[in-house]
C-alpha cells in the first residue's frame, strides 16, 4: 500500500538571493570558463560529440574548450518540466518547479546498527532495510542509494544495490553509484524491466542516474559515459558539483559558483548535443573547505547560501535541480546536525529546490543513522509548514471566535478551534514534556526516533518486486559478473 | 649580511612566495653560502614558524600548503649544490603516492604529498589513476619506505587491498609500510587491509608518517 508523499508546493516565502544582473555576471563569466580555460572529459565519445559540435578539443589532456552559444543553444533543448516514475505510479514525482522533494542521502560507507546501536561497515542488507524504512515515510519521496553494499564485488555492486531498492520500495530510484558505461546500461535494462519496456521507461522513468563531475573544471571518464547511456535510453540524468571554495573552488563564493556552474553547464550540454531534448537536472552540493584541514565540512553558512544561490541558476537554464542539503559533518545526532540540517533544507527549500539530497547520513555523508534519517524527516515537515506560511483571510482571521471567547476567556472550545487545530504543526521528535518527566525517563529525540525505525522495520512491508520479475534482474546482474 | 638574508627567506616562506624563494636561494650560491645553512637557518624557521602559528590557529591550510610550495622551490636550487659539497639536508623518509588505478581524485592526495614534502620527506607523486604495478615498480626503484594509497570512490577503495597484496607479492614489506586515506576510508578498513597508518586529513597524515618512520613528531 504506497503511501502519499509529503512534498512543499505552492510556497508563501520568498527569498531574493541573487539579482538579475548576479545571474546574468555568474553565467556569462562561466560561459567564458568553459570557452576560454575549458573542461575535462576523459572520454572519447564525449571528446568525439563536442568535436562533430565545433568545440576545441585537446585529445591529449581531455580538455574542451567550447564557444557559449553552443553551450546555449544545447541548454535550450533541455526539458524545462518532467517527472520521475516511480513502480507504484501514485508515487511519480512531477518535477514543473513547484514541488520540492526530498530523497535519502548517499552514498555512506558505514551503518550505525539499528538494534545494536554499534558502528559498523555497510552492507546490502542495510540498502534493503533503509529502502524499507523509507518506503513508509511520507516524506521522503524516492532514493539514493545510502550506503554501499560493500559485501558486494566493485563491478557489480551498484546493480545489486537499485535491485535492493526496488525490492523493497515502490517509491522512484536515483542512483549515484554508477559510475561505468557497462553498468549504466545494465541498470538501464533492469529499469526496463520494472517499466514495461524501453518505450516504456522513457515514457515512465523509473530510474534517474546522478553523476559527480571531478572539480575544478573535470569530470570523470566512467561518469560520462554512464551519463550518456542513460540520456540514450531516455532516463534523467544530471551532473553534480562539489566544489568546494579554498580547495576544489575559489575561496569566494560567487567564483566557486562559476566553477561549478561550468562542470555542470558544459556536462548538460554534452547531453543535449548527443540526445536533444533529453531529460536532464542540474545538481550541486557545493560548499566550503574547512579553513584547517581543507576537509569537506558538511554544513556551514556557505553551503546554505549555494543551498538557495544553485536553484536561481538552474532555473536560469529551466532544468530542474538536485540541491544537497541536509548531509551534516556532525558526528552523531546533535546540535550541529541540528542547526546544520535545518539551515541548509530551508534555504534550498525556500528557493524550491525540485529535489533535496537527502536525509540519514552523518560525518559528510559517511556514516549512516536511522534516528538522523528520521529526525531529518522532522526538519523537512517543520518547513513544510513553514514554507505555507500565514494565511490571511476572513476564515483565519477568527473575528466570530474573538468575539465569542472575549477578554479573559480561552479559545480551547470553540468549534473555530476544533476545526483549524489540525493546522497546527505536531512534533514527533521534539521534546515538550514536562522537566521531571524528561529527568525521570532520561530518553531523548534520538531514542525515540531509533525507536520509530525499528518499528517500522519490524511491520511495514511495500508491496515486493514480482519474484519472477526479481529473478531476471538478478540474472541481469549474474551476466555482468560472469563478463 | 647572511643574516638578513636568512630572515627574507623565512619570511618569504611566511609569505608564501616562492619566486622570491628561488632569487633568495640563488643569491645565497652566489654569495658562497652553505646551501645547508641557507635552508636550516633561513627556510625551515619559516616553515616552523608557519606549522606554529597553523597549530594555535592563526594560520590557515592554504598558508601551510603555500609554505609547502616555497620549501620545495628553494629546495630545488639548493639541492644540487648540497650533493656537489657532499652534503645533504635531512629526509625523514621516501614516500611513494599516488590515487589508485580508476580514480582521478587529485587534491587529497596532492595536499598530503605537499604537507610530507614540506615536512621533510621524499615524495614520489605518482599522479592519479595509478596502475598497480607502477606503485610496486616505483617503490622498488627509490626504496620507499611509505607507500600512500588514495581513494575517493567505494569502488576504487577495494584497489588499496590489491596494491598491499602486490607490495607483498614483491617482497617489499614489511619493509615498505603502506598509509592509506580518502573519503571512504575508514581506520577498520586500513587495519583489515593490513596499512600501518590511516589519516582522515592531511596534517595528519605528516604525524603517521613520521610515527611510520619511528619519529616523535
Amino acid at each position: 500500500m504506497a503511501g502519499k508523499i509529503k512534498s512543499i508546493t505552492n510556497p508563501r516565502l520568498k527569498l531574493d538571493i541573487l539579482s538579475k544582473e548576479d545571474v546574468e555576471r555568474i553565467h556569462t563569466a562561466t560561459l567564458e570558463v568553459i570557452e576560454k580555460t575549458g573542461v575535462r572529459f576523459p572520454s572519447t565519445k564525449a571528446l568525439d560529440i563536442w568535436e562533430s559540435h565545433g568545440a576545441t578539443v585537446d585529445r591529449k589532456t581531455s580538455i574542451v574548450k567550447v564557444p557559449g552559444h553552443i553551450i546555449e543553444e544545447a541548454l535550450v533543448l533541455a526539458p524545462p518540466v518532467y517527472t520521475l516514475a516511480a513502480r507504484d505510479p501514485s508515487q511519480d514525482l512531477p518535477l514543473d518547479g513547484n514541488h520540492v522533494f526530498v530523497g535519502t542521502d548517499g552514498c555512506g560507507v558505514e551503518v550505525i546498527d539499528l538494534f545494536t546501536n554499534e558502528r559498523r561497515r555497510s552492507s546490502l542488507k542495510d540498502v534493503a532495510d533503509i529502502a524499507r524504512v523509507a518506503d513508509f515515510l511520507e516524506e521522503v519521496a524516492f532514493h539514493w542509494v545510502p550506503i554501499s553494499a560493500q559485501d558486494f564485488p566493485p563491478q557489480s555492486r551498484s546493480l545489486h544495490e537499485v535491485r535492493a531498492i526496488w525490492e523493497n520500495s515502490t517509491k522512484h530510484v536515483q542512483t549515484e553509484s554508477i559510475y561505468t558505461e557497462r553498468e549504466a546500461e545494465a541498470a538501464i535494462e533492469m529499469a526496463e524491466l520494472i517499466a514495461g519496456g524501453k518505450e516504456a521507461l522513457r515514457k515512465r522513468p523509473v530510474l534517474s542516474i546522478m553523476q559527480c563531475s571531478a572539480s575544478p573544471l573535470g569530470h570523470d571518464g566512467g561518469s560520462l559515459d554512464a551519463a550518456l547511456a542513460g540520456a540514450k535510453a531516455g532516463i534523467p540524468v544530471g551532473f553534480m558539483t562539489m566544489a568546494a571554495c579554498l580547495t576544489t573552488g575559489p575561496a569566494t563564493m560567487a567564483g566557486n559558483l562559476v566553477v561549478g556552474n561550468a562542470e555542470v553547464i558544459s556536462g548538460t550540454a554534452l547531453i543535449e548535443l548527443a540526445y536533444p531534448g533529453a531529460p536532464v537536472f542540474y545538481a550541486a552540493a557545493q560548499t566550503a573547505s574547512d579553513l584547517r584541514t581543507g576537509a569537506y565540512t558538511g554544513g556551514g553558512p556557505e553551503d546554505f547560501l549555494f543551498g538557495a544561490a544553485t536553484n536561481i541558476l538552474s532555473d536560469y537554464y529551466h532544468i530542474p535541480l538536485s540541491m544537497g542539503s541536509f548531509a551534516t559533518g556532525a558526528k552523531q545526532p546533535n546540535w550541529q546536525a541540528g542547526i546544520e540540517n535545518s539551515m541548509s533544507t530551508f534555504m534550498a527549500s525556500v528557493v524550491m529546490s525540485d529535489m533535496l539530497l537527502g536525509v540519514g547520513l552523518l560525518h559528510g555523508s559517511r556514516i549512516w543513522s536511522y534516528a538522523q534519517m528520521l529526525m531529518d524527516c522532522e526538519i523537512f515537515s517543520m518547513i513544510h509548514k513553514v514554507m505555507q506560511g500565514i494565511v490571511v483571510d476572513d476564515e483565519t482571521l477568527a473575528l466570530g471566535a474573538i468575539q465569542a471567547t472575549g477578554p479573559g476567556g480561552n479559545f480551547l472550545t470553540q468549534k473555530h478551534t476544533l476545526k483549524h487545530m489540525r493546522d497546527l504543526w505536531v512534533p514527533q521528535f521534539m521534546d515538550r514534556r514536562p522537566y521531571s518527566i524528561w529527568e525521570e525517563k532520561g530518553d531523548n529525540a534520538e531514542d525515540w526516533a531509533r525507536g520509530k525505525a525499528q518499528q517500522i522495520l519490524k511491520s511495514h512491508y511495500p508491496e515486493p518486486l514480482d519474484p519472477k520479475l526479481s529473478r531476471e534482474l538478478g540474472m541481469i546482474i549474474n551476466r555482468i559478473e560472469r563478463m | 649580511m647572511s643574516e638578513q638574508l636568512f630572515n627574507s627567506m623565512k619570511q618569504s616562506v611566511i609569505d608564501g612566495e616562492p619566486e622570491l624563494a628561488k632569487e633568495l636561494a640563488s643569491k645565497a650560491l652566489a654569495q658562497g653560502i652553505d646551501p645547508l645553512e641557507a635552508l636550516n637557518q633561513g627556510f625551515i624557521p619559516g616553515v616552523n614558524y608557519v606549522g606554529e602559528q597553523f597549530s594555535c590557529g592563526e594560520m590557515y591550510l592554504p598558508e601551510l600548503v603555500g609554505a609547502g610550495e616555497v620549501m620545495k622551490a628553494a629546495i630545488a636550487i639548493l639541492e644540487p649544490e648540497m650533493t656537489k659539497r657532499g652534503t645533504a639536508r635531512k629526509i625523514l623518509g621516501k614516500v611513494v603516492i599516488g590515487t589508485v588505478e580508476g580514480d582521478i581524485h587529485d587534491i587529497g592526495k596532492t595536499l598530503v604529498a605537499t604537507m610530507l614534502s614540506a615536512s621533510g620527506f621524499d615524495v614520489y607523486d605518482m599522479g592519479v589513476d595509478v596502475p598497480i604495478t607502477k606503485f610496486v615498480e616505483k617503490a622498488r626503484e627509490v626504496g620507499a619506505d611509505i607507500v600512500g594509497l588514495s581513494a575517493l570512490l567505494t569502488t576504487t577503495m577495494v584497489k588499496q587491498r590489491t596494491i598491499i597484496k602486490a607490495l607483498e607479492e614483491g617482497g617489499l614489506r614489511p619493509k615498505v609500510k603502506v598509509l592509506v586515506g580518502g573519503a571512504p576510508v575508514t581506520r577498520s578498513w586500513a587495519s583489515e587491509i593490513g596499512a600501518e597508518g590511516y589519516s582522515e586529513d592531511a596534517v595528519g597524515a605528516v604525524g603517521v608518517a613520521k610515527r611510520l618512520m619511528g619519529i616523535q613528531s
